[in-house]
């Protein structure tokens, strides 16, 4: 830096003159303020494609059962599909710990005070992960249902979470969270018969905020619905293997 | 609190662009926010006025274009505006909607000096 104007000019010594600007200039910009996440989540996604793998952001408020459904899809179908997970928490390492005891690749993503996972940390999670070609990539996002719902990560779908222990009006109360969502997993659906959850209300309040959401009913606890869950994973392997 | 990130990827470019106009105040800042984008303007306000601090865009003035929502009905093709995004089309009452306008998320534009 130049310690006579403090401008940024290094190739000189003296102070030689050179071109300033001093009078008042508008510089007409329109940039995305998300430009830089979004430029780094398409590198994650052609990272992705490269090697033919299904990523897959899950979001949920906190205690929606993320990763109960991971444990119990990892331990259903590790023998069948290869599988590799980011755990994002604010604090330690406990879900990666359990996602590790099922033997599958997990890397933890400890956010601090942060409220969201973002494109940049998982270019480097992936460093550290290597997840192998055609597999899936689970990437378990902050619980929250309001933050992650800007930051693309590069992911192929955004898969929302609720549970039937929830108010069933959470689409509406965070439509981004359920708009920018492909599918939507209500679980916990063994619990209907002890807690006031309208299911068909729930329905009609996702479909007002996204229409066209896919919506499985599953329950992680009796297993009830996870096969309609597998299967769409398995569909959704197959397309990319076609694409 | 994602408001907070979203103002440091906004000093980040304002302080490049003026660096890169040979500039060493900037003294306006004009940002585009649609009202269907995910920013709470109390806590952005809060944020704000923490993160500016020791940047280049301590004393800057700052200016909002609150852009409304607008769309379009996929089904009958009514154009009108909207608070949220699952407000129906006020014609056919149907919820396939296309956004036309109030995500928006950007620096307008920049006065340096």
């Amino acid at each position: 830096m130049c310690a006579t104007c403090g401008c940024d000019v290094s190739r000189h010594h003296h102070h030689e003159p050179h071109e300033h600007s001093h009078s008042r200039t508008k510089v007409d910009l329109q940039q995305d303020i998300l430009l830089e996440n979004n430029s780094l989540a398409e590198r994650n996604r052609g990272y992705f494609q490269a090697k033919n793998i299904l990523a897959l952001n899950l979001v949920s408020a906190p205690g929606s059962g993320k990763t109960s459904l991971l444990e119990r899809t990892l331990k259903d179908l590790n023998r069948e599909i290869d599988f590799s997970v980011i755990e994002g928490d604010q604090q330690t390492t406990h879900d990666a710990d359990r996602i590790h005891a099922t033997g599958t690749k997990v890397v933890q993503i400890n956010t601090g005070k942060g409220c969201h996972l973002d494109a940049h940390m998982i270019l480097h999670a992936l460093q550290g992960l290597k997840s192998t070609e055609n597999s899936i990539l689970f990437i378990e996002n902050v619980g929250n249902l309001v933050c992650p719902a800007m930051f693309d990560l590069g992911e192929k779908e955004r898969v929302v979470i609720v549970s039937v222990t929830e108010g069933e009006d959470k689409p509406l109360k965070y439509p981004d969270m359920f708009h920018t969502s492909t599918l939507c997993i209500i679980n916990k659906i063994d619990l209907l018969p002890y807690v006031p959850y309208n299911l068909e209300k729930a329905k009609e309040y996702i479909h007002q905020v996204k229409p066209e959401m896919q919506i499985l009913e599953v329950s992680c606890t009796n297993g009830e619905g996870l096969e309609t869950w597998y299967q769409w994973l398995r569909s959704k392997m197959v397309q990319l293997e076609i694409a | 609190m994602h408001e907070l990130s979203l103002i440091l990827n906004i000093i980040d470019i304002a302080q490049k662009e003026a660096i890169k106009a040979n500039a060493t105040a900037i003294e306006e800042i004009e940002l585009d926010i649609g009202c269907l984008s995910t920013v709470e303007m109390d806590a952005f306000e809060f944020a704000w006025n923490i993160a500016i601090k020791g940047t280049m865009l301590e004393s800057t003035i700052k200016k909002f274009n609150r852009i409304k929502g607008k769309a379009k009905c996929q089904h009958c093709g009514a154009e009108f505006s909207i608070q949220h995004l699952y407000d129906p089309c006020p014609a056919c009452k149907h919820h396939v909607l296309n956004i036309l306008q109030g995500k928006e998320l950007s620096v307008k534009s920049l006065v340096v000096s």
